[in-house]
């Protein structure tokens, strides 16, 4: 997700025909990180069989949490202890349901905490653009991406062009530059399409 | 033809063609980090390529052998040429066979390639596994914090955050972790204002999370609105959208897609899914020489996708290939089912160690009863169907309806105030419903259930006789208060989730519609299933009840009859059939209740069929005006090829480029006046006979890079297509060659072709355009939207709905 988190070092790369490569490494972290994930730190609090039993004659239901293998996980071995006599255990037993179940908590924790920070990261880059970026191009005259202009499309592509062509000085802050141009003008485009003209996803 | 031309505002047709000219224009930017960069006229032509190009020293001979780099690639909102997509693969696979004998490389290099498919589908199976668990789990987490956080750790949803402590049997769902908003301000949860409160928190993130979403998708990627299924689809028989499949896209649909979810919304998460599983094949596709330059081998890896994409929302593989058969791929290749297989199993097992739901069950509502039915309940099931089917013709009928006037009217100027107002109705409304309150899956999940002697749920709250129970078989019993109080508060559920739905489906948020059509059945199957119950319970002396249902006996499941309602109104919406029957039985996880479920299905789609002919996603594309050739359909009026084909009595003459005596200025001349996106060549303007065909976009590019890299070439240079060059004076300008890039065999027909023939081949071979002879001589030329236009005229809809090319 650091291709996400650093938009810009990732047009980078894409440039630097490393695309390939950055995608395999993307790839590569994604495919490896979550499946382990799964199946890491089992520790002992993510297993438990869990037994529910309903009221029996003058017994009131109970619920029955027990770490223990999903072989063991009936009712002998985690109903303890047996409200019950001897002989009647059988009947209760046929009342409570048992369920295995496990859950892994560092999953989830990593998962959530990675979601939360693809989305302040998001709108972290949003604010930036709709505030900072403003300020930063004034003399380029470049009006704010998030909003649709209409009017001034043609202003807007002709102040832009300028920047690819002509003097190509190909240092990094140019081409990140020109990277983050070209991928405002396709959203913008995107937008136009979609929000404006309707032609698409009515 | 009335396609798209390069240049703005120089074009004189004041047809509807006239916007897409602004797309073209303007989408000419490349995309560096997307597929190929589009020719872009006005920025100089070849010094702003990147992606490799002929240096300076090549000689003529290099420039005739090699192709340039743009030549075979398509524009955007283009159709891709099926025919020579194919012939290049098999090109490239016969040169890589012959030279696999040469050397140990060549030979490591050609077993490579043919594992390159394999491993593809590997990834792509393993990224959407692990996105859907992603989307799962953080979808849980959010919903929950419409309600409450959990103190034991903020990323703990209600479940989870209760899975330590001891909670006693009255009070399952209740533990001191847990805490609701009103407890965690005010410090109790009872009383009136702790619920205005709860009420007052539950909607204000609501309208937070359904408003970041809009706001994130009209900031970052506004393609990832909607479903998807229409346009992949779409993409799938052969048109390009640029940045549909994209990375952003990728991420902005997932993060927008658990946000819509959380936010209470009525819409589901599976389409959207298809979508995203399609964005990962894509972009794993540019991992593969194979893949990224052939648009047809690609879109057998996008069905695949769509496959593995189903796969993991439902959890049913065999069912996910079976969609991506049914629904969404144009061509699906006997190879790319056992890939697809391949790739929808690898996904659901790369979900199902992530384990999102703790039970190793990769759907919330996995059903795990298995208790027989009776032959008599088949007629409330095709009841049930019937209901599906009428409710899926009512549905797609007013969400068109109301799509249409989002398009035309002021509503769509303001989307984000749309989403606004329909989430805050929606959260206003849902609340005080417990049955709404809940997410719907849950909700699915809870009418799906057969009920035992452990559920708590008020659906469960039936009048027990301790005495005669013998285990965990429950006999049906009468209903008792709970029950009733559940049945009204479900039908109200229903009526809002009926309505609801239609404004939802299709705002500018990703938007599912499986699962709200599966609630809206299986609350309509389960208020029957409970009514069929007590109506046996109290009438088993009737003659219809007496043969098999005898008091004390369990013989009337409700939770199958919600099961079979999903079905029918799942079938009823969609129109699917083999797909649709196999997810569910997967979703039951085993046979005995096809019989019921394909009764309810093929009932619903015959009802709905009478009433309208299309799925809703075949309505989505007629509206978008996306250029899709239904397969499906016959075509079944008696036109000929030449009242279809252009150009018709009163245009002008069709434009045709000779072989061997234009000259370039003459043919950019041509280029420049006519928008066509292609020019066939004939032998001379006498004789009309046809030579071959050549596109617009390689003739561009060929002529521009030759006025650069070729000595000699200016305006009154001649242009030929033949093998070898024509006799001309010494002292003429050197001649271009431009013989590579034509088509030397166009598809051609006799102008008395049947067009039920014509139409045909353009399904069958994945035409774009195909010429028109007439005793030998070329008389006009048919495309594509030529065709659209006429189906949509004879069927008396509008053809200039027709919109792409």
């Amino acid at each position: 997700f650091c291709e996400f988190l650093f938009p810009q070092a990732s047009m980078m790369f894409a440039q630097c025909t490393q695309k390939r490569a950055s995608s395999v490494l993307l790839m590569v972290l994604l495919c490896c990180i979550l499946p382990p994930l799964a199946q890491a730190s089992k520790s002992s609090e993510d297993i438990r069989c869990k037994c529910i039993c309903p009221p029996y004659r003058n017994i009131s239901g109970h619920i029955y949490n027990k770490n223990v293998s999903q072989k063991d996980c009936n009712c002998l071995h985690v109903v303890e202890p047996m409200p019950v006599p001897g002989n009647d255990v059988e009947a209760y037993c046929l009342l409570c349901e048992c369920k295995y179940e496990e859950r892994s908590t560092t999953t989830i924790k990593v998962i959530i905490i990675i979601y939360l920070s693809v989305v302040g990261a998001l709108l972290l880059y949003m604010a930036f653009l709709v505030l900072v970026d403003p300020l930063i191009r004034k003399p380029d005259a470049y009006t704010q991406p998030l909003h649709n202009e209409e009017e001034n499309e043609d202003a807007r592509s002709l102040a832009a062009a300028p920047t690819p062509s002509g003097a190509r000085t190909n240092t990094v802050l140019e081409r990140v530059e020109g990277a983050q141009q070209r991928w405002k003008r396709q959203v913008q485009e995107q937008r136009k399409t979609v929000f404006d003209r309707h032609k698409m996803l009515s | 033809m009335d396609q798209k031309g390069y240049r703005r505002g120089s074009f004189q047709s004041s047809t509807s063609d006239e916007d897409m000219l602004e797309i073209a224009g303007a989408s000419l930017d490349f995309s560096m980090a997307d597929d190929d960069p589009p020719l872009d006229r006005e920025m100089g032509g070849f010094s702003s390529y990147n992606g490799g190009g002929m240096n300076g020293t090549s000689t003529m001979m290099d420039f005739l052998e090699e192709p340039l780099p743009g030549v075979g690639t398509y524009e955007d909102f283009n159709t891709i040429d099926w025919v020579r997509e194919k012939s290049r693969d098999r090109d490239r696979h016969r040169e890589i066979t012959s030279r696999s004998k040469e050397s140990t490389w060549a030979l490591i290099h050609s077993v490579s390639d043919a594992f390159s498919g394999w491993l593809l589908m590997l990834l792509i199976g393993l990224l959407a596994g692990s996105l859907a668990g992603l989307i799962d789990i953080s979808a849980h987490w959010m919903t929950d914090l419409k309600e409450g956080v959990c103190l034991a750790g903020f990323w703990f949803n209600h479940e989870h955050c209760c899975w330590k402590s001891n909670t006693t049997f009255t009070d399952r769902d209740k533990c001191p972790e847990w805490k609701s908003w009103s407890q965690l301000i005010l410090g109790h949860g009872e009383g009136a204002f702790a619920y205005i409160l709860n009420y007052f928190m539950y909607v204000i993130w609501a309208l937070l999370f359904s408003l970041l979403a809009v706001l994130l998708v009209k900031g970052f990627a506004p393609y990832a609105c909607g479903s998807g299924i229409p346009e992949i689809k779409t993409i799938l028989s052969g048109f390009i959208i640029r940045g549909y499949l994209g990375k952003w896209t990728l991420v902005i649909k997932t993060i927008t897609l658990v946000l819509a979810v959380s936010s209470g919304l009525s819409l589901g998460k599976e389409g959207p899914l298809v979508h995203v599983a399609c964005c990962c094949g894509n972009i794993l596709c540019h991992l593969f020489t194979k893949y990224r330059k052939n648009e047809a081998k690609r879109r057998e890896v996008l069905s695949a996708a769509a496959a593995a994409g189903v796969s993991v929302a439902f959890g049913a593989p065999i069912g996910g290939v079976l969609f991506s058969l049914e629904e969404v791929s144009y061509y699906f290749p006997l190879k790319t089912l056992w890939r697809s297989f391949f790739a929808a199993l690898v996904a659901a097992f790369t979900l199902r160690s992530i384990n999102p739901f703790g039970n190793s069950r990769l759907v919330l509502f996995y059903v795990e009863f298995h208790m027989p039915w009776h032959l008599l309940e088949l007629v409330p099931f095709i009841l049930l169907g019937i209901f599906g089917g009428l409710w899926g013709a009512f549905f797609i009928r007013s969400n068109i309806a109301w799509c249409r006037r989002r398009k035309t009217t002021k509503l769509g100027k303001y989307p984000v105030l749309e989403v606004f107002v329909v989430t805050a109705i929606t959260a206003v409304l849902a609340f005080p419903n417990e049955y709404t309150r809940m997410s719907t899956s849950e909700l699915i999940s809870e009418l799906f259930n057969d009920c035992g002697i452990l559920d708590s749920s008020k659906l469960c709250e039936y009048i027990n006789d301790f005495n005669s129970t013998k285990g965990d078989d429950l006999p049906d019993r009468a209903a008792g208060p709970g029950v009733y109080t559940a049945m009204w508060q479900l039908a109200l559920a229903l009526i809002m989730k009926v309505f609801i739905t239609i404004f939802t489906f299709g705002m500018k948020v990703p938007s599912g519609l499986f699962i709200p059509s599966m609630a809206v059945g299986a609350i309509a199957g389960r208020l029957l299933g409970v009514a069929v119950e007590q109506l046996a319970f109290y009438h088993h002396d009737w003659a219809i009840f007496s043969g098999w249902c005898s008091p004390g006996a369990d013989c009337i499941t409700p939770g199958l009859y919600a099961m079979v309602g999903a079905a029918a109104c799942l079938g009823g919406v969609t129109r699917m059939t083999v797909s649709l029957v196999v997810i569910m039985f997967e979703l039951t996880g085993g046979l005995e209740y096809i019989v019921p479920l394909m009764a309810a299905a093929m009932t619903s789609k015959w009802v709905a069929d009478a009433i309208g002919r299309e799925g809703i996603y075949d309505a989505h594309i007629r509206l978008n005006g996306y250029p899709f050739l239904e397969a499906k359909e016959e075509f079944s009026h008696k036109t000929l090829a030449m009242d279809v084909m252009r150009p018709r009595r009163n245009d002008p003459p069709l434009t045709v480029i000779t072989q061997d005596s234009m000259t370039v200025e003459d043919v950019e001349t041509i280029i420049n006046d006519t928008t066509y996106s292609g020019y066939p060549v004939v032998v001379s303007r006498e004789s009309q006979r046809l030579v071959g065909f050549v596109l617009r976009r390689d003739l561009i590019i060929s002529i521009e890079n030759a006025r650069k890299k070729q000595d000699g070439i200016v305006s009154t240079s001649i242009i030929y297509f033949t093998d070898h060059s024509p006799p001309l004076p010494p002292s003429s300008p050197s001649m271009l060659k431009l013989r590579s890039i034509l088509d030397l065999s166009p598809f051609t027909v006799t102008d008395q072709t049947p067009m039920e023939i014509v139409v045909d081949i353009f399904r069958k071979l994945g035409l774009r355009q195909c010429l028109v002879t007439h005793n030998g001589k070329l008389l006009g030329i048919i495309t594509k939207k030529d065709v659209l236009k006429h189906i949509a005229q004879l069927a008396n809809q509008d053809p200039d709905s027709i919109l792409f090319n």
